[in-house]
């Protein structure tokens, strides 16, 4: 019988190597977008301490084109953002069971993403009347 | 409609299609090649079967593990295409016209050909405790240890685990670093402490908090997609996170040793 000597393969790439892990780093990635509005909003706090003229200089920087179309990019991660983070809430909680049946996971993953829908659209109608 | 089922009863029709191996051999090669074998099938044959055609017809050197041909030994994991999966519960006929690529279990080194070194796996096992510790000594004229429905449900579908190791194939981080404790024994290990006949709960959960344990996991989730026994290792990790955190939260609490 031959000698043993087992072949430890590389991970170099391991990401690409298939389509769920390439969703995977997609969401993780989300969060560096996340943190990039909380810096813009954090700025906006900033600013209005220090006085009207400040905050109001940072609400006219925030209707330049580039802020914009910056918006539009962060929406857009945002959506995946909100629909990958529900559809893995239910591997991360543990059995819901109501009346003696377990909420199937799409229920769970739908419920969420209702929420956040919801959620969304009354906090645009809220401001959306306001005057600028 | 008619033809159709004609052609049912008569025997049925044989396709051919090619199936790339990774192939290691330790005495003759320093590293694993691709050999291509070209694969007669009817569509009822698995890619177990495809692989049992070439070892018997082909090239009799090829090695893989099977038993239970029916997914239930847990034996003949394998990467069938990139994706982890029992090959005596794939089916040929869903690659044709291929070529299929068939590799040993991913995150396991090769001992030769389609057969991984599980020996990191099955050395762990021990550790969980895979046993009920009912925690009094229990007489057998006491009768059964009985449990409610409700009970059962607690664990029932994390017992289904039939250790065939698809889930480590298919978590990266086991795959990064081993030390990991990983979805399949972390689901094992939820198993018992989920069940009310156990006492040895207190024990598990030095393995869940510690450096090996659940927060090696960043919740890939790719692990319960591919168990063929919806065991849902991910679930059984991601539960113990909470209890790690929350066991972590109560030791902070003041009066408390």
């Amino acid at each position: 019988m031959a000698a043993r000597r087992p072949y430890v393969r590389p991970m170099d790439g391991w990401w690409r190597r298939d389509r769920f892990f390439l969703k995977y780093m997609a969401r993780e990635l989300t969060a560096f977008f996340v943190v990039a509005y909380a810096l813009v909003l954090l700025a906006g706090v900033i600013r209005l301490s220090q006085g009207r003229g400040a905050f109001e200089g940072w609400l006219d920087g925030l209707r330049s084109g580039w802020s914009v179309a910056l918006h539009l990019v962060l929406l857009a991660v945002f959506l995946f953002h909100t629909y990958s983070w529900f559809s893995i809430m239910p591997k991360t909680m543990p059995p819901l069971v109501v009346s003696g049946h377990r909420v199937p996971a799409w229920a769970i993953t739908a419920a969420g993403l209702a929420c956040a829908g919801v959620a969304s659209i009354a906090l645009f109608l809220a401001f959306a009347g306001r005057p600028r | 409609m008619h033809a159709r089922s004609n052609k049912v009863s008569s025997t049925p029709e044989t396709r051919t299609i090619a199936v790339e191996v990774l192939r290691y051999q330790p005495g003759d090669a320093t590293t694993p090649y691709v050999e291509r074998f070209d694969v007669p099938f009817t569509d009822d044959m698995s890619v177990l079967q495809g692989l049992q055609h070439i070892k018997d017809r082909l090239d009799g050197s090829l090695t893989f593990r099977w038993s239970c041909r029916m997914a239930i030994c847990g034996s003949c994991g394998m990467m069938i295409d990139g994706v982890p999966r029992l090959a005596c519960h794939t089916f040929l006929r869903d690659f044709w016209p291929g070529p299929l690529r068939v590799e040993a279990l991913a995150h396991f080194p090769i001992e030769r050909d389609l057969v991984v070194d599980a020996s990191d796996f099955i050395d762990k096992l021990p550790r969980i405790k895979p046993w009920l510790e009912p925690g009094v000594p229990l007489r057998v004229r006491a009768g059964e240890h009985l449990q409610t429905p409700a009970q059962l449900a607690r664990y029932e579908s994390f017992s289904h685990c039939i250790n065939c190791l698809l889930c480590y194939a298919a978590c990266p981080q086991y795959g990064l670093d081993n030390s990991f404790l990983g979805p399949g024994l972390t689901a094992l290990l939820h198993r018992y402490n989920s069940d009310s006949r156990d006492a040895a709960r207190a024990e598990r959960m030095e393995l869940v908090d510690s450096e090996e344990g659940v927060w090696g996991c960043t919740a890939v989730g790719y692990c319960s997609e591919v168990c063929p026994k919806h065991v849902d290792p991910a679930n059984a990790v991601n539960q113990n996170k909470t209890a790690s955190a929350l066991s972590w939260l109560v030791r902070l609490l003041p009066g408390r040793a």
